[in-house]
């Protein structure tokens, strides 16, 4: 029931949001043989202010040292995320990891992977084809480790905006992020 | 993944720091779960008012947050301890276990922007293995 909330929620539209999770909540079992709400056929619809939110959430960020830490999180909080990362060395401990020179460069090119998304934001879906194929492919990602990131990156971004980083704000954000996870996880059969 | 000691330690020194703002944070978290996650608001159609604010949003946070007080003090033995919460869960409230997963995340999210300097990683891990624990002891009493 919950992968039904989840894919509703990367394409809801602004309006009706609730209305369409209480229907989905309570009529799942229609939903498959109901072709015309399928999530994946319908386009992601930004309100002026998702837009205006998440285009704030980037601009307070740095890059390197959001990266750094989100990652690092991420890789200390969930240890089992470790196992992507055999080549980067010392990561024995939330010390080593916080410092590590390859997670700092790696949690760069997350961010930059994400501001892809940002440039492109009307159509994430197939700005994220190659790298959804890269992550399916050629690194072999547990696509359920897109969320534990995410989640990693949203702390770090609250723990830094605090009180800016609203519900509204939160919410937006993490829209924008299950869009993101969704596309990335388009490419893998 | 069951706590270590170093876990319960943990938890124990950021809940002696946080607990001061204990209903600001429960009515925090519960605020940004309904309003990000707007699924969880079909638990609360009994609600005249769900805006961040509200009366029934700042009780039920400060009752949440009692509850996770009182986890942390029974951190020993979670399952025994919170019987009785897990069966008014289970039998009354009836939530979708789901659903503890996603306000464990609110609750993470306003201690981030709350204490940034207490959530260290490692205070993190710590939190985010007790709010799963506490979910799990929570969902004891499901089937």
């Amino acid at each position: 029931m919950n992968s039904v909330y989840r894919s509703t929620a990367a394409f809801s539209s602004g309006l009706n949001r609730s209305a369409r999770y209480t229907w989905a909540a309570t009529n799942q079992s229609y939903l498959n043989i109901c072709p015309a709400v399928k999530p994946q056929d319908t386009m992601v619809q930004w309100t002026a202010d998702e837009r205006a939110a998440i285009q704030g959430v980037f601009a307070t960020l740095d890059y390197e040292s959001v990266g750094r830490e989100s990652l690092a999180r991420c890789l200390v909080v969930y240890p089992w995320t470790q196992r992507y990362f055999g080549g980067f060395g010392n990561l024995y401990n939330a010390e080593a990891i916080m410092a590590n020179p390859k997670v700092a460069a790696h949690g760069t090119v997350v961010l930059q992977g994400l501001e892809k998304a940002l440039k492109n934001m009307d159509d994430i879906k197939n700005t994220y084809t190659t790298l959804s194929e890269l992550h399916s492919e050629k690194l072999l990602v547990d696509p359920g480790n897109f969320q534990l990131l995410a989640d990693c990156l949203t702390m770090v971004i609250a723990k830094r905006m605090r009180t800016e980083f609203t519900p509204d704000i939160q919410a937006a954000w993490q829209k924008f992020l299950s869009v993101v996870i969704s596309a990335l996880r388009r490419q893998y059969h | 993944m069951s706590l270590t000691a170093k876990d319960k330690a943990t938890v124990k020194a950021l809940w002696a720091k946080i607990s001061g703002k204990a209903d600001e944070i429960g009515h925090d978290a519960l605020s940004r779960m309904l309003a990000v996650y707007p699924q969880t608001k079909t638990y609360f159609s009994h609600w005249k008012d769900l805006s961040p604010g509200s009366a029934p949003v700042r009780k039920h946070g400060k009752t949440v947050m009692t509850g996770v007080g009182e986890a942390v003090s029974k951190i020993d033995d979670l399952t025994n301890g919170l019987l009785s919460l897990s069966e008014l869960h289970a039998f009354r409230l009836r939530v979708d276990p789901t659903n503890f997963k996603i306000l464990s995340h609110n609750i993470l999210v306003v201690l981030a922007t709350l204490f940034p300097t207490d959530f260290t990683p490692e205070a993190h891990v710590a939190m985010d293995k007790f709010l799963s624990a506490l979910s799990l002891a929570l969902s004891e009493k499901y089937r």
